[in-house]
């Protein structure tokens, strides 16, 4: 966990009181909407369909427990007792009133929860691989970066007012949990050939109407450099960058029009002015920063301990175990993933009980830590594999023990048109549906690894573009339609999906997605041939065929 | 972004003014009495474009009340909501907006067309 020092704190407490300021000038008329959207904007509140959005920050996913159960006080007590987690490690609440929210974000001040970068033409949230500090094999912590990040990023003058949103996302492992790839800047740390450790800088990936996977600009810049880099990137973004086109804003345009080629020399020729500046961080800067990170003081423990090997004869643990749990750094300890993608249950969401519950938990098996994950599942990242069978059968209890990560029904959704006013078609009930249809656990596990994103438009907070199955929904004469992708992907070989013929109905949305895994089933050339392999050998005809013969 | 006001109005049937209330967001209809409700049947119907234009700007006159106020466009004649309203919705203890019959849907339940 990473402790806020003092600059923190008054930076987050002036804000609220900022804020309350705000809220009051602007329900006693003061202040326009027009006046006061901006300055809403800037603390995460949206107006949707049926009510305000508040937006959380929750940066690069790490929460403590303490956290945790404010943002269950908060769900309780403002809103109507859930919380949505995004596809960006942040947090909303859909019923929130404006009348409130100061209070609400005053609760939240206390234990150093914001709602700064959640919206706005500014950097975003940091994301970082949920698995941070735990993942074996990994570089080292990439949250440390982050965090930097964070700082550099926070209020920084000159890039409050981009031409629009810029999202960072982070990573130091092989394997991409962090989707860096489609962020407008991504970062891999890794080591040159000479041991140091830097960052494979990429820049210009990005979803919605035009999808970009990001392109590699610099292969190594080194750690002493990174806010210089970024800064580079930054500053030329903000002056060739188009603001007369809002769908032509995001830095992912500008790479396209310019090519990588040139735009790296322009960001290679500003760099060069200013690399060695007060943006360079020496080794007692990184170092600040990771003296705030709390590390568990971890026990040497057994690798397989007499109760999981107990355990392990339970069919229902087994199965949950397989794909909840993964391998963790520390021999003895696991990574234990906790699916919020119930059968028929909004993906995502959790209720203010089992956000507690989630704390509790925490505090008893993983030094009081939970982690966010883009996937919209949390995780308790440091559980004595000893503790395995008893997290599982208290996760049970509290509907939190799904054994369903990485399959099927694991499905990312946004809210869709059940809340947002951009949306053109409901997500929710399509996911809800497809759990059901694929709920039997036997089944999921004999399809294996199938990620489904559904985006209710072409904004694609979803990401449709890059899961295995893409959903995205569109409007057709005042009906819901939806366009199917296969072939997508968001990890280290992230591609966008191919779409696979004309857009169908709602209702048939489902029987689609049926025919797709059939389809893979039928065609795959082994049992352990993930269906997005199976795409990649085949193409997408096989499956438009299986999908449109009969339509 | 254009004004509400200066975006070209088309009207195909019955139509009403929606927006959110201010100091809590709640959905709420624009009345014939220039004033607002949470119910949509008692919402103020209008069926010629000058006729919405002239509930809309009033409706965005009143910008302490309501935000984001718009025409909509009903799906009944007879001034009843296609699915429950808002307001029951927000009654129902503990709804978490899973009833589908909750989920007010304004462009596909209404066909916003402004």
């Amino acid at each position: 966990m990473y402790a806020y020092d003092e600059i923190d704190r008054t930076l987050i407490n002036e804000r609220v009181t900022e804020f309350r300021d705000q809220v009051k000038r602007r329900l006693s008329g003061e202040l326009t909407e027009d006046e006061f959207k901006s300055l809403r904007l800037m603390n995460g509140v949206y107006l949707q369909l049926h009510a305000y959005m508040f937006r959380v920050a929750i940066p690069y996913g790490t929460l403590s427990s303490e956290q945790m159960r404010r943002l269950a006080h908060v769900a309780r007590r403002y809103d109507r007792g859930y919380g949505h987690f995004t596809t960006r490690q942040n947090i909303q609440f859909n019923w929130i009133k404006l009348a409130e929210l100061p209070n609400a974000l005053a609760d939240l001040a206390e234990v150093g929860i914001h709602a700064m970068q959640t919206s706005g033409n500014c950097t975003r949230n940091i994301t970082a691989d949920q698995w941070a500090g735990v993942a074996p094999g990994e570089i080292e912590d990439p949250r440390i970066w982050a965090e930097l990040l964070r700082q550099y990023s926070t209020l920084h003058p000159e890039f409050s007012f981009l031409p629009r949103k810029f999202k960072f996302a982070i990573t130091a492992s092989e394997h991409d949990r962090a989707a860096i790839k489609v962020h407008d800047i991504g970062l891999r740390l890794h080591k040159n050939a000479e041991g140091e450790t830097g960052f494979e800088v990429l820049v210009g990936g990005g979803l919605g109407r035009t999808p970009f996977i990001g392109k590699t600009i610099k292969s190594f810049v080194p750690g002493r450099d990174l806010l210089s880099y970024v800064e580079a990137i930054l500053r030329v973004y903000n002056q060739y960058g188009r603001r007369d086109n809002i769908y032509k804003a995001r830095i992912k345009i500008l790479v396209h029009e310019l090519g990588i080629e040139k735009f790296a020399k322009e960001v290679e020729d500003e760099w060069l002015q200013m690399r060695d500046s007060a943006l360079t961080l020496d080794d007692a800067d990184v170092e600040d920063i990771r003296s705030r990170f709390t590390y568990p003081a971890y026990e040497k423990l057994p690798h397989m301990p007499d109760e999981l090997k107990k355990a392990a004869h339970d069919p229902q643990f087994e199965a949950w175990r397989k794909n909840s749990v993964a391998l963790h750094k520390v021999p003895g300890y696991a990574i234990v993933t906790v699916s919020l993608k119930p059968v028929g249950g909004p993906p995502g969401d959790a209720t203010a009980d089992q956000m507690d519950a989630v704390a509790d938990l925490a505090d008893k098996y993983s030094f009081g830590e939970i982690r966010v994950g883009h996937e919209q599942n949390l995780a308790l990242p440091h559980v004595a594999r000893r503790d395995l069978p008893v997290l599982w059968r208290a996760l049970d209890r509290i509907g939190l023990a799904t054994p369903n990560v990485n399959l099927v029904s694991d499905i990312i959704a946004c809210p869709g048109l059940d809340y947002c006013s951009l949306a053109n078609a409901r997500s929710i009930p399509i996911a809800q549906e497809l759990t059901r249809r694929f709920a039997n656990h036997e089944t999921a596990n004999l399809i294996g690894r199938l990620h489904i994103n559904i985006s209710g438009c072409i904004n694609a907070c979803g990401h449709h573009h890059v899961g295995h199955i893409g959903i995205l929904g569109v409007e057709k004469n005042g009906e819901e339609f939806y366009q199917i992708t296969i072939g997508g992907r968001a990890d280290e070989n992230a591609a966008v999906g191919t779409l696979i013929g004309p857009a169908v109905p709602y209702g048939e949305v489902a029987d689609v997605v049926e025919d797709i895994v059939e389809a893979y089933l039928a065609l795959r050339a082994r049992p352990d041939e993930l269906f997005i392999d199976t795409v990649k050998r085949l193409g997408v005809e096989p499956f438009r065929e299986r999908v449109y013969a009969t339509r | 972004m254009t004004s509400p006001l200066q975006q070209k109005i088309k009207i195909t049937g019955p139509s009403v003014v929606t927006a959110n209330r201010t100091w809590d967001g709640v959905v709420i209809y624009r009345t014939a009495s220039q004033g607002w409700s949470t119910d949509l049947s008692d919402a103020a119907i209008v069926r010629a474009a000058d006729e919405a234009r002239a509930l809309l700007a009033e409706s965005v006159a009143d910008d302490v009340g309501a935000v984001g106020a718009y025409i909509a466009p009903t799906s009944s004649t007879s001034r009843t909501a296609a699915r429950w309203s808002p307001a029951t919705c927000a009654n129902i203890s503990g709804a978490r907006a899973s009833p589908s019959i909750c989920r007010f849907r304004p462009k596909v339940s209404f066909h916003v067309r402004i």
